[in-house]
Parts: C-alpha cells; structure tokens; sequence
C-alpha cells in the first residue's frame, strides 16, 4: 500500500524533504504506525520524534493518532501552525 | 462566504465595499487585519514568509467560516490570508463579517480569527538580526481558540 507523505515548515527542512511516495510494510496501518515507521528509519527522520505537539493530516484534514490509513492517501506531518 | 489565500496585498476598503454590495438587510460590519510586527519574542524582525499547505488551508478555513455560520446569525463573511515573503507593516490577513446586528458579527469574526490562529494550516518564519527562525506557537493563542468550546 502506497501514501503519500508531505511534510512542511520547519520540519521541512530538518526531514530534508517537502515529499515522499512510500510503500508501507505491512503492519503499517494508522498515522501512529507510520510515525513510528519513519522514525525508525533514523537520522533525519528522528526530527519527527522531537516536534513539539507535532500535528498530522490524512487526506487534508486533521487526524488523529488512530486514524487509518488507506492506499492513496496523503499524510502531512507539520508543527503546530503559526499564522493570522 | 468566501475564503482566499494570496501573495498579493489587498485592498480592505475595497473589500469591505464588495462584501456588503447589494445587501440592504447588512445593519453590522466587523473586521480584523493582522499585520506583520517589526518585533517579535525581543528580537527586531526584518522580514518574514508564510508558508501554507495548498490545498489543506483553504479547506480548513472554508470550514472555520462554516462554523461561525452555523453559531451566530450572520450574513456574510470573507478571509483573505497572504502568503509569501512579507515585510514589517504589510498586511497578513483580513477577516470580515457582515449581519444584521454587531452581537454576532462581533463574536463571529473573533471566533474566526480564534480558530485560524490555531487550526489553519499556515507556518511563520521571520528574519531577525539573529537569523532566521521558524515563529513558535502560543498558548495563548490555544486558550483564546479553547474559550470557545462549551
């Protein structure tokens, strides 16, 4: 099953990248799956681990830790947002 | 209702006159624009760009409007959020709400700005004689957005 994962801001700029296309392992199944997948893929991607109240979104609107994932779906992973 | 997000500057006078344009019924006009600060956490801030989530945002923010719609009786409303580099004074966002009294346009134009703040999906980061930082968020902003929750 394949997602796409966005990430933006700050964090952006520490994972190194504004996008990926990813095959998820089975077993990878919810945002808090994937999370903890990308984590451990290690190196830059610990940023996501040290994010302060780090916010997700599963196909543009805000998910939660349980929210299930589905082939096609866009993740983003994002700091808390900062405008107005 | 409408929403947009935008690098170009805009006109509030010109966007207040469109917004009430042909609505007699229009006894109450309440707006809110944000504007970029030359200082911010004590450090003198020279520029600064938003970045947003094409897409997310304008969904999240037609979707705040909605919600102010259904609490308060209201008319009319319009978000205008700029995106992109942005110098000290330049205008950041207009929130305008229009209705038959101030009670509710009042009430519904903080409510937006309350929510946008925190559920908008919007990312500051300011130049400053430090260098450049990505602007943290505030408690206080969640405390102001939380009041409304009942």
């Amino acid at each position: 099953m394949t997602v796409k994962i966005l990430y933006f801001a700050g964090l952006r700029e520490r994972v190194g990248h504004a996008s990926e296309q990813l095959d998820l392992p089975a077993g990878v199944t919810d945002v808090a799956g994937l999370l903890a997948f990308l984590v451990a893929r290690g190196g830059q991607w610990e940023a996501l681990a040290t994010v302060r109240n780090l916010r997700y979104a599963v196909n543009q609107e805000l998910a939660k830790p349980d929210t299930t994932l589905r082939a096609g779906d866009e993740v983003a992973f994002f700091p808390p947002v900062t405008g107005g | 209702m409408a929403v947009r997000v935008q690098e170009a500057d805009f006109d509030v006078g010109a966007e207040l006159a469109a917004l009430r344009r042909g609505k007699p019924q229009i006894g109450a006009l309440a707006s809110f624009v944000g504007l970029v600060r030359d200082v911010n956490d004590g450090s003198g801030v020279s520029e600064m760009t938003l970045e947003h989530y094409p897409g997310m945002t304008e969904k999240a923010l037609k979707a705040i409007v909605d919600q102010a719609s259904a609490r308060w009786t209201i008319i009319d409303a319009l978000v205008i959020h700029r995106v992109g580099r942005l110098l000290p004074t330049d205008q950041i966002v207009l929130v305008a709400v229009a209705g038959s009294h101030r009670g509710d346009v009042f009430a519904a134009c903080q409510f937006i700005m309350d929510y946008l703040k925190t559920r908008a999906p919007f990312w500051k980061r300011e130049v400053t004689g430090e260098g450049a930082r990505w602007v943290d968020a505030r408690e206080a902003d969640d405390q102001a957005a939380e009041r409304w929750q009942d």
